[in-house]
């Protein structure tokens, strides 16, 4: 049993997909919340779309669903197209970006539906300084991420904070958290809030859907429960003579 | 109204197709729970082709756009999200239905003579029907598409001499490509559903011949009145249309409960994984199919030898078109039968559910050996049903049906 046990403990890691015991940090999701989907859209065009895309949105659809006219969205978040009707693409080529970064960044439509919401957040405010990276910083949430800390300027640099814990004679050392040590434009709060935005949107931009799907439900089993009335009463009354 | 009707009669047998089928069709008066599930996969065999109609006019099957086009059904087409929910959770709707309607039919002995045929039949639409969810599942191109479909595939490649040959036949190339996703779009729209559609012709015109069992388990036939209706039957349309209109509202509101508040069922239903779009090069560490194909995937894991995997995932599914004939118990209803069998179907149940769960699990050497053990006892319940069926103490079956 013992020797089943540990060769469980051998084969997880390889078992876990990427992030294996990693904490996520739990983000509240507020759909309904459209200043803050509006603040991380606008993040999300200032900071992201210059390397990610989101090729399967169109900037007149977001505009849309979060009430954002077409001019101000012409003004504010048209930085490489000029139709609003146009998806959201990035001027940078693949193949460049791969040899700039090592990897083509993904492109970020459904990010929200294949890492989760809380991944997302928790993997905005786990960079730190890393010496051994080409980038200066690594990742508490994905290792060696090939994606430089974009919003430096306003959360700041964080060093990591090590634990040491002795397993018989072998003392690990690891990450135990994480400290701010030179800050940015924003106080630590305001960062929290920001990438919440952030995450927000990327969630409302992995299915739009989900801010409609919900209301149409409701009214489909209000509709599909009102139709169960004469339906069974409809049922009982044709069988009543059946003894 | 009767002129038009007399001259549609003189043409076509309308009225005589009515009667046999739906207002002279009599249906046993005990009916319960159980019996809502074969109109249910009417209901949702209907749904997946007409939401994949309305699919098939947005989607296109082609490596490099396939995804995308997805998402343009989700974003940017009238209700395409909900077109496209309805079909993705009708599949998996789809199975619900039919493993709650086998399991009927387990139950209640509904394979034995005189309905070999139509349990065979169903059996057929059960192969049609994973056929179809398996095709259907590489159309959205994302990563539990692509390696779901290298990996199922390449079980083809695991058969001596013309495996290799074979699996290049079935892909159209050597490893899953857009030749492939063309192929099985073809199949899935078109091929398959015929034969579908053409099948569950044939349960129903089965099923009308030799008349629908009953949770007794009693012949209704044998006790006719004067006229030769059966005593306890009753004709299905009004009795059986109005009642089974009660449990679509009832199934509809579970559908629409996951269609709009949990499309993806916690990952059941639909893949995190799925949301990635196909990439050759980067396998995922941990490759499962969906969990309707998970009680088979878990037995093919289980034998660690390749090709004795293939075999026995596929006698797994084969093993049930031979039941009428592997149960010697005369008794058909579990009601009447013994304790033996009662124990036996639900450990073969839990065995079921329990290859599921380890399916989807990451394999590990612990799991591995409970899915040894079930698959040994999922064989064991049709191996050694000759022997304890005729084993097992029956009650006697009442001459007439058990109403209220």
């Amino acid at each position: 049993m013992k020797k089943i046990f540990s060769l469980c403990l051998i084969l997880l890691p390889a078992v876990a997909f990427g992030n294996a015991g990693v904490h996520l940090e739990h983000v509240d999701i507020d759909l309904k919340d459209k200043p803050s989907l509006q603040r991380g859209a606008k993040l999300f065009v200032n900071y992201c779309l210059s390397c990610h895309s989101a090729s399967y949105a169109r900037f007149n659809g977001i505009g849309k669903d979060l009430g954002i006219p077409d001019d101000v969205m012409k003004k504010n978040m048209l930085f490489v197209s000029d139709k609003v009707g146009s998806y959201m693409r990035v001027a940078m080529d693949k193949e460049d970006a791969k040899k700039w970064l090592g990897v083509a960044p993904p492109d970020l439509s459904v990010i929200a539906r294949s890492r989760g919401s809380d991944w997302i957040y928790t993997f905005l405010n786990s960079f730190y300084l890393d010496p051994n990276k080409a980038t200066g910083v690594n990742n508490t949430v994905f290792k060696d991420t090939a994606m430089p800390h974009i919003l430096w300027e306003l959360q700041g640099w964080q060093r990591p904070v090590y634990s040491e814990s002795q397993h018989g004679d072998e003392t690990t050392k690891e990450i135990s958290g994480l400290k701010l040590v030179s800050p940015g434009k924003m106080s630590e709060e305001d960062y929290q809030v920001a990438t919440r935005d952030l995450t927000n949107f990327l969630t409302y931009l992995g299915e739009p859907a989900k801010l409609v799907r919900k209301k149409v439900g409701l009214w489909v089993i209000l509709f599909l429960l009102v139709l169960l009335v004469p339906a069974y009463l409809l049922k009982k009354e044709y069988w009543k003579d059946v003894k | 109204m009767n002129k038009l009707l007399g001259w549609i009669n003189d043409r076509f047998p309308l009225t005589k197709l009515w009667n046999e089928h739906l207002a002279e069709y009599y249906a046993p008066k005990n009916f319960n729970f159980w019996y809502f599930f074969g109109s249910l996969a009417l209901v949702v065999l209907i749904n997946q082709i007409v939401t994949g109609i309305w699919l098939t006019m947005s989607y296109k099957p082609d490596a490099g756009q396939a995804f995308a086009s997805v998402e343009y059904i989700m974003r940017d087409t009238s209700w395409g999200w909900l077109i496209r929910y309805m079909h993705a959770v009708g599949a998996s709707a789809f199975f619900i239905v039919i493993y709650l309607h086998m399991f009927r039919g387990l139950m209640y002995g509904s394979y034995k003579k005189p309905r070999e045929l139509l349990w065979m039949s169903g059996m057929f639409i059960y192969l049609c029907l994973m056929a179809e969810a398996f095709l259907g599942y590489l159309l959205p191109w994302g990563q539990m598409s692509f390696w779901g479909a290298q990996v199922i595939t390449s079980l083809f490649g695991a058969i001596p001499y013309i495996g290799d040959t074979l699996l290049l036949w079935i892909r159209g190339d050597y490893v899953i490509s857009d030749v492939t996703l063309n192929r099985f779009f073809s199949f899935h729209v078109i091929a398959v559903p015929i034969a579908l559609l053409g099948l569950v012709m044939l349960h129903v015109i089965a099923l009308h011949e030799v008349g629908s069992n009953n949770p007794d388990g009693v012949e209704i036939k044998k006790n006719k009145d004067k006229n030769g209706i059966p005593l306890d039957g009753i004709p299905f349309h009004p009795y059986y249309s109005v009642k089974d209109i009660v449990g679509v509202v009832v199934f509809l509101i579970f559908f629409a409960l996951v269609i709009f508040f949990a499309p993806e069922m916690g990952g059941y239903f639909l893949e995190a994984n799925n949301f990635i779009p196909a990439n050759p090069t980067v396998t995922p560490e941990h490759i499962a199919p969906v969990w309707y194909f998970t009680p088979f995937y878990a037995i093919l894991r289980a034998i660690p030898d390749k090709v004795l995997g293939v075999v026995a995932m596929g006698a797994a599914v084969m093993i049930l078109f031979l039941l009428p004939w592997l149960d010697r118990n005369p008794v058909k209803s579990i009601r009447y039968r013994g304790m033996l069998y009662k124990w036996i179907l639900g450990i073969f149940i839990f065995s079921f559910l329990a290859l599921g769960w380890l399916g989807m699990q990451p394999p590990t050497p612990t799991l591995n050996l409970f899915s040894r053990i079930f698959t040994v006892i999922y064989f064991v319940f049709f191996l050694l049903m000759p022997i304890y069926s005729k084993m097992d103490k029956t009650r006697p079956v009442p001459e007439r049906v058990t109403y209220k």
